[in-house]
């Protein structure tokens, strides 16, 4: 009998993404998927879509979901939890959601110390609805409404979130990972996992910020765009460990 | 043998897998479009395949499985 080394995660559902090829937000829900079904709490857990290129998440995610109104998916989340505090509740944000029109409403999360996890995808991009600026835009990085590349003197520098959210007094867990390689996939799916111990064992608000890619939005190959993160986006977006007030899961 | 099985139907062409397999041994095939429209993911040499699956947990669209035999 051969022996599975790796199949699709049975943490999604048969229905193919809707994402462009080569696009980082399939490789962040096989991870979610896969540390959901490694910990057995699939049964039990709800997803929170934002509004993105990933709001048809409830679709991929093979568990209850819903699907929020922009940026406004750690409210929901915050609702649902303290009504099914049973549940494994997390909420899956782009940076345009979570960084720009939803900046209240994951800070106060934090700030409360809900008991639920986020997954920040941080592509640098409004992906959805055609490239757009956002708050984490690279400085000189070219976008639809950014042509000749940000400035700092008009739109500021790159909003760091989870420097900034590392900083929320009842903030459990922050860390930032990144999916470019197999060696930082492999990683993000350990933060991602740790995320969702630390709910499981009721230590309150955890967020896992993802440096991604929008091939699309970036124009250029899926391959040049996972380099890419490498070399201009995680020397501005430092990976690592900013927040662990957990002790061990 | 160790196998690579492929999804075809949900292959995108991204090519992501063949960037990173160590064995080179992946490749789009052209003389195939599947229903999305894409040349999909084909292997050009099973027998070198070690079954690191490297490519599989690459693949965003779960598209590969990687079987040890
Ligand atoms: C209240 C509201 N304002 C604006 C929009 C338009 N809109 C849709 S998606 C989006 C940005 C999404 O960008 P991001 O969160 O970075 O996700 P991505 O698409 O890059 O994954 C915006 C502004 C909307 N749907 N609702
Ligand atoms: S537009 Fe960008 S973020 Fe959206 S699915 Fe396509 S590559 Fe991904
Ligand atoms: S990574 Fe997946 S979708 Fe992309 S070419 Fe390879 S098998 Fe196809």
């Amino acid at each position: 009998m051969a022996n599975i080394v790796y199949e699709k995660s049975r943490g999604l559902t048969d229905t193919p993404f809707t994402y462009c090829p080569g696009c980082s937000h399939g490789t962040i829900h096989k991870l979610i998927a896969e540390s959901l079904v490694e910990l057995d709490v699939l049964d039990k857990s709800i997803a929170i879509a934002p509004v993105g290129c990933s709001v048809l998440a409830y679709e991929f995610f093979n568990c209850d979901a819903i699907q929020a109104a922009h940026g406004r998916a750690p409210a929901v989340a915050t609702g649902i939890k303290r009504v099914e505090p049973d549940k494994i509740v997390f909420t899956y944000q782009g940076d345009g959601d979570l960084a720009s029109i939803g900046t209240a409403e994951i800070i106060h999360a934090a700030h409360r110390g809900e008991n639920f996890t986020v997954i920040f995808v941080n592509n640098g991009i409004y992906g959805m609805t055609g490239g757009q600026m956002a708050p984490t835009t690279l400085i000189n990085q070219k976008t639809s409404t950014s042509p000749y590349g940000r400035q700092e003197s008009t739109t500021g520098k790159p909003l760091l979130v989870s420097e900034m959210m590392a900083q929320i007094p009842s903030a459990t867990y922050i860390e930032r990972v990144s999916v470019h390689d197999i060696r930082h996939i492999t990683q993000a799916k350990k933060a991602i996992k740790k995320a969702f111990e630390y709910q499981i064992a009721n230590k309150g608000f955890s967020m896992v910020e993802v440096i991604a890619d929008c091939p699309v939005g970036w124009n250029m190959t899926p391959v040049d765009a996972r380099k890419t993160i490498a070399d201009a986006m995680i020397p501005y977006y430092p990976l690592g460990v900013y927040k662990d007030a957990g002790g061990e899961a | 043998m160790n196998k690579v099985i492929f999804n075809e139907a949900f292959c995108k062409g991204c090519q992501l897998c063949i960037d990173v397999c160590p064995k080179k041994i992946l490749a789009l095939d052209t003389e195939k479009v599947n229903a999305k429209g894409y040349n999909p993911i084909s292997c050009t040499d099973m027998s070198a395949c070690t079954a690191c699956s490297i490519c599989a947990r690459v693949c965003p669209d779960s598209v590969i499985s990687v079987e040890r035999g």
